[in-house]
């Protein structure tokens, strides 16, 4: 169960390491309920019982909140463990999510060797892409899509959520193109990002996870400022939770062992 | 990681430690307060409660500050940076921030700065229902921090009392030159002039020697404190509880009290080493930490690393006001070529970065430290810009699990908790799986 800040998914792995089940729901104003509502739509789509469920581990800034979970560890192990399942030769997580950017350098088993985050503010993170996206009047899931095609960026003063809105607008009222506006958006979290990686130091493969992972549009801008390919994978947006999920299994089948051996 | 080892961190507001030294250092700065306030007292023309023999109050500075100067006179010191932490540690430094927000103060300027600006002219009780007299003189031993200057003389234009700048240059070398000293001893003897004028005592120099003798057998024994923590378990946390031990050490230095206050802690602790008791239930991890604490959320900071297991074992924070660790004492038979000394090398913030490096580095090898812990403050760009460097230097150089986080030691607009138990959990949890592989490693 990962529950973050906007959205909360939900992976349910088998033994065999395969997803039998998922849920993304937006996590609202009650946290605990988010998970509540989340975990028995995973359940259903395996087609189980949610008794049949061995181990919860609950992540995201909601992990203490998974009232259901038998432990809680951090998004950053989660979205690293499940960056090296998918992706075994990641090296470096980027983890792009609602109010949070994190850099996570990751080591040969999957493991945590360093992490840089952005501070307490939400500057460059998923909420600036979707403060842009209301200001520019396009759907979300468009965004990413249209800034490819612009051709002639523009140069934003700013990544902060509050004063992009006035950003974008100012160059509306100059005239210039919605997608050289939205390519400039783009860029502007890509180099926020890029510079908090340097933090960490950027090593190959470099696997994107989280949210803003679906938009091609940070994809594009994030490889042409790092000059490299990134990992992506359909399941990047529920990277967190498949990591989540792993441990879960690890710690199933340990209780299993140890209930075995005793 | 795998699922023997990690668990659940045990939940937040745990119960801390508190010793006989926690009560004693309560009694001993109360005490101080009330003393003040019997000069506050004297000063509206009343009797005061409880007298002493005070002759005035002066404030200085925390880092390198020559409070034997003062005793010498019998003149009690006040703290700014202590009235600053204590409004914050009981929460009530947001409403002073806020006033000097309105009076024209940045955000960006020192909490500290803010918060006891407002409370001087609100002219409030102190977070422990005493006053805080008009200073004799404010005392500004400007020590590597130039906002302070800034501060002090505030302070002198908004309480009409005079000022006092006494200049040490930054040490920027292993040694400050002839010159250097001789610069500080020199404006100590001005100094000194002033203090005669103010307090209508003749300087007794047999008298600042008898107190120097005390600071140095009490600088022995914190030293002795501090090096306890090289046990394993650690018997005290060396940022926490150290930062209460930083009272008696900066207000009673010199007298038999503060002599007597380190004696019974020393004592506290070897018990406890004796006994194997750690100030953490299992300890499982040994930091150092860098940088002050956030006052505001003093207790939930500490969780942070007591749910983990996690024990400070040294704290660069304890130096700020004199690093005695390594050897220096104040010596009665040189008076105030050793306070210059005192002033100019062995405090914290009047250091250049390569000190400050290795400061840390004797701390992680001596103290058998597991990682670093920088605490860095938003308010505070003097002192924490060049962190991320070092940030950078341990972990990528040296090798040393290193967390960098960021809020304020005063402003508590700073903090996110939930952002900050991210960080240290993050953290945390990857030093359990290093540690777990090293180990792993070491059996095959």
């Amino acid at each position: 169960m990962d529950v973050g800040s906007t959205q909360t998914k939900a992976v349910l792995l088998d033994e065999g390491r395969r997803i039998r089940g998922r849920a993304l729901i937006s996590t609202g104003a009650n946290v605990t309920r988010a998970a509540e509502r989340a975990f028995p739509i995973a359940v259903e789509a395996a087609g189980i019982q949610p008794r049949d469920v061995a181990y919860v581990v609950g992540t995201g800034y909601g992990r203490y909140k998974v009232t259901f979970g038998q432990t809680q560890i951090t998004e950053i192990s989660c979205h690293a463990k499940g960056a090296h399942f998918l992706f075994p030769g990641t090296r470096t997580v980027i983890d792009i999510g609602g109010q949070d950017t994190k850099v996570i350098k990751v080591g040969p088993a999957g493991e945590v060797e360093d992490f840089s985050m952005n501070d307490k503010c939400a500057a460059g993170t998923g909420r600036f892409l979707t403060a842009s996206a209301e200001v520019a009047e396009v759907p979300l899931e468009e965004l990413g899509a249209l800034s490819l095609s612009g051709t002639d960026p523009v140069r934003l003063t700013t990544v902060c959520t509050v004063f992009v809105e006035s950003d974008i607008m100012s160059y509306m009222a100059q005239g210039r193109r919605l997608e050289d506006i939205l390519a400039g958006v783009h860029r502007a979290v890509a180099a926020r990002t890029v510079s908090l990686a340097a933090r960490v130091g950027v090593e190959p493969e470099v696997t994107f996870t989280g949210g803003v992972a679906r938009n091609v549009g940070m994809v594009k801008s994030l490889e042409q400022k790092l000059d490299l390919k990134l990992n992506v994978s359909p399941e990047s947006h529920f990277m967190g939770a498949v990591g989540a999920a792993l441990f879960a299994l690890e710690k199933a089948l340990w209780k299993e062992s140890s209930r075995a051996s005793t | 990681m795998t699922p023997e080892t990690d668990g659940k961190p045990a939940p937040t507001n745990q119960s801390h430690y508190q010793g006989r030294m926690h009560a004693l250092q309560k009694e001993l700065i109360s005490r101080w307060y009330r003393d003040l306030h019997g000069i506050w007292e004297r000063q509206q023309g009343v009797t005061p409660a409880c007298g002493g023999p005070w002759r005035g109050a002066v404030p200085l500075m925390i880092s390198g500050n020559c409070v034997e100067l003062l005793r010498t006179f019998d003149l009690l010191p006040i703290y700014p940076e202590i009235n600053a932490l204590q409004l914050a540690i009981k929460k009530q430094a947001l409403e002073y921030l806020l006033a000097a927000e309105e009076m024209g103060y940045s955000t960006d300027n020192c909490g500290y700065v803010k918060a006891d600006v407002a409370f001087t002219l609100s002219e409030s009780e102190t977070p422990l229902k005493t006053r805080l007299p008009k200073p004799s003189l404010i005392l500004c031993n400007f020590v590597g921090c130039n906002t302070y200057l800034k501060w002090f003389e505030h302070l002198a234009q908004f309480t009409g009392s005079p000022l006092f700048v006494l200049d040490v240059p930054f040490l920027r070398r292993e040694e400050p030159s002839p010159g250097d000293i001789l610069y500080v001893v020199k404006q100590l003897r001005e100094l000194i002039a002033d203090l005669e004028r103010i307090s209508g005592a003749k300087f007794d120099i047999d008298r600042l020697r008898e107190i120097l003798k005390l600071s140095a057998a009490t600088e022995d024994l914190w030293s002795r404190v501090k090096s306890l923590t090289k046990n394993v378990p650690s018997p005290f946390d060396a940022y926490f509880d150290s930062t209460t031990m930083m009272g008696p050490l900066y207000v009673h230095r010199g007298t038999k009290e503060g002599l007597h206050f380190f004696d019974e802690t020393l004592k506290e602790f070897e018990e406890k080493v004796g006994l194997g008791a750690g100030v953490v239930p299992e300890e499982r991890f040994r930091v150092v930490a860098e940088g002050p604490p956030p006052y505001p959320t003093f207790k939930a900071f500490r969780d942070l690393f007591t749910n983990w297991g996690a024990c400070n074992v040294a704290s660069t924070y304890s130096c700020v006001g004199g690093i005695w660790e390594f050897g220096f004492r104040h010596d009665p038979r040189q008076p105030l070529e050793s306070i210059a000394r005192h002033m100019i090398i062995h405090n914290v913030t009047n250091r250049s970065y390569p000190q400050r490096y290795e400061q840390i580095r004797r701390y992680i090898r001596e103290w058998k430290a597991d990682a670093l812990v920088i605490h860095s403050v938003k308010s505070c760009r003097l002192f924490s810009a060049g962190q991320g460097d070092m940030r950078e230097y341990f972990s990528k150089t040296l090798n040393i699990p290193t967390l960098f986080v960021e809020s304020d030691l005063e402003d508590p607009r700073y903090y996110s908790h939930a952002q900050m138990r991210n960080r240290f959990d993050a953290f945390f949890e990857s030093l359990a799986h290093k540690k777990l592989t090293q180990a792993g490693r070491r059996e095959t």
